[in-house]
């Protein structure tokens, strides 16, 4: 019977999760980084906040996108944080993108029987100042990509960011590199395309643009209907 | 249960035939990994009011199948009769065939009585029936009409509840707009107020309700005729894509190519002389 109600899902007996919505994605160029984000926090058929973005800056090459269950995504930036701050104060330096991917991995496992739920995805520059991007599942597995959707609407992303960026399935099409300004139209394209089919997506993208030279922040409105 | 004229009392008791093929199917379904197909749902936020020259209906455009909007224009308020309009919300195939089959029958019924219907016996013919389902038809309904006795505005539950009263909403944004009628509502308003009200809390809804959006429908009732617009309001969210996205001609390759001829042979010719004058 619970199907036919359209009060939206029911709770049956206590869930340590919730799942409270959002997409993130992040594209790796020759030299910068996207990592974007909406920034509506849902549960269930209402809206928490039309302004909750998803992305965290780590250091100054590294932004994290975590979607999911908003507590764990909380929780999980704090203890990221810390790591870092113990890194920086033993090593003297700051941790490397790779590094970053690979103690997060750990952390996620560490945690393999009550996991985390969240879907992060890192994106920044390496050790030779060329994009990097790291996806990873809720328990850690992780895999350096060229780019990456995660959370509820990354079913209708991912494969349009596979035919345009990684030239899948077309013919006779010229690979041609992707510039930045191409890259962060792209991306909002494809937001605004999500927005339109995915009920847990929309209100704002904010989209971190991590060059050489810093870390930029774009603000773009969606629907928010 | 076809009421091909109303003579014909229906089969007594509950017919559960269904629900425990149903049952049956679910367990087999998810012991073998495999999901039953989810009904099309209209999350939804539908509204009406009553005023002092009619009813005015209003409902938003989007079907929701999960979380994936599966229909940005649906239409939500469907036909009973040349009075009388229903918006539905649940799940979609049901509100279309109950509202469907009520219209069918109330037209047989004023063919056969010369009469137009009245507001409470369509309201009466779908309590019966979603009554005798007991729930398992998953279609919150709002009737709204104009007959010889006034101006009518029914709420029927997936249940068979009925209630009779000026205002109401429902669906999954119907408490984000009822808090706008329950702010704004007068008895015996007029038209353009009526029309304005149930407009703003449909946006309410369509606002704060993830499983409503997009456009606005408004239907109203008077004794002179029945003004459906739709949509009454558009979404203000238009394509502000910034690249155009088109694939030229050989993009997706061919990997073999058969081509059958169709042999016709001319058995008949006819010319007909069109009038072009």
């Amino acid at each position: 019977m619970k199907e036919y109600h359209y009060t939206g899902p029911v709770e049956h007996r206590f869930s340590p999760y919730s799942f409270n919505g959002g997409t993130v994605l992040a594209v790796a160029g020759e030299d910068f980084a996207i990592v974007a984000s909406d920034t509506r926090l849902s549960e269930g058929y209402s809206i928490h906040s039309r302004d909750s973005p998803k992305c965290y800056k780590l250091t100054n090459t590294t932004v994290i996108g975590c979607s999911g269950f908003h507590g764990d995504c909380l929780t999980l930036t704090k203890i990221i944080d810390a790591r870092l701050k113990m890194y920086k104060h033993s090593n003297n330096k700051s941790m490397t993108s790779g590094a970053i991917a690979a103690m997060l991995s750990t952390i996620l496992y560490g945690r393999r029987f009550f996991p985390y739920y969240v879907y992060n995805i890192i994106g920044g520059l390496d050790e030779d100042g060329k994009g990097a991007v790291y996806s990873f599942d809720p328990v850690g597995s992780y895999q350096r990509d060229t780019y990456k959707a995660g959370g509820s609407a990354s079913a209708m992303l991912q494969p349009l960011l596979d035919n345009q960026i990684g030239f899948k399935n077309m013919e006779g099409v010229q690979h041609l590199p992707l510039s930045q300004e191409k890259a962060v139209q792209l991306v909002k394209d494809v937001f605004i395309s999500a927005a339109e089919r995915d009920v847990y997506t929309g209100d704002a993208l904010r989209i971190c643009i991590v060059t050489k030279d810093g870390i930029k922040e774009e603000t773009v409105p969606l629907r928010k209907d | 249960m076809a009421l091909s004229n109303v003579l014909e009392t229906p089969a007594s008791g509950f017919n559960f035939d269904n629900v425990s093929r149903n049952v049956a199917l679910e367990g087999l379904l998810q012991g073998g990994h495999t999901n039953a197909p989810k009904p099309m749902k209209t999350g939804t936020t539908i509204a009406g009011v009553v005023c002092k020259d009619g009813v005015v209906l209003g409902a938003d455009t989007r079907a929701t199948s999960g979380e994936v909007v599966a229909d940005k224009m649906c239409a939500k308020i469907h036909y009973i009769s040349p009075n009388m309009y229903c918006c539905g919300a649940g799940t979609a195939a049901d509100t279309e065939k109950t509202t469907d089959l009520l219209s069918s029958n109330l037209t047989i019924f004023s063919m056969n009585s010369g009469r137009n219907p009245r507001v409470v016996m369509a309201v009466n013919i779908l309590q019966d029936m979603l009554f005798r389902y007991r729930g398992q038809i998953g279609a919150s309904l709002i009737l709204g009409g104009v007959d010889c006795t006034g101006n009518h505005l029914y709420k029927v539950g997936p249940y068979g509840s009925i209630d009779n009263v000026p205002y109401l909403a429902m669906g999954s944004g119907d408490l984000a707009a009822l808090g706008i009628l329950e702010d704004r509502f007068k008895p015996n308003m007029e038209m353009e107020e009526a029309k304005e009200l149930v407009r703003d809390a449909i946006h309410s809804g369509i606002m704060s309700d993830l499983g409503s959006g997009n456009n606005i429908d408004i239907c109203v009732i008077t004794k002179q005729g029945v003004d459906y617009i739709r949509p009454y309001q558009e979404s203000e969210y238009k394509d502000k894509r910034q690249r155009r996205y088109k694939y030229h001609q050989g993009t997706t390759s061919i990997l073999t190519e058969k081509i059958v001829p169709l042999e016709l042979v001319v058995v008949q010719e006819t010319v007909q002389q069109m009038d072009t004058a």
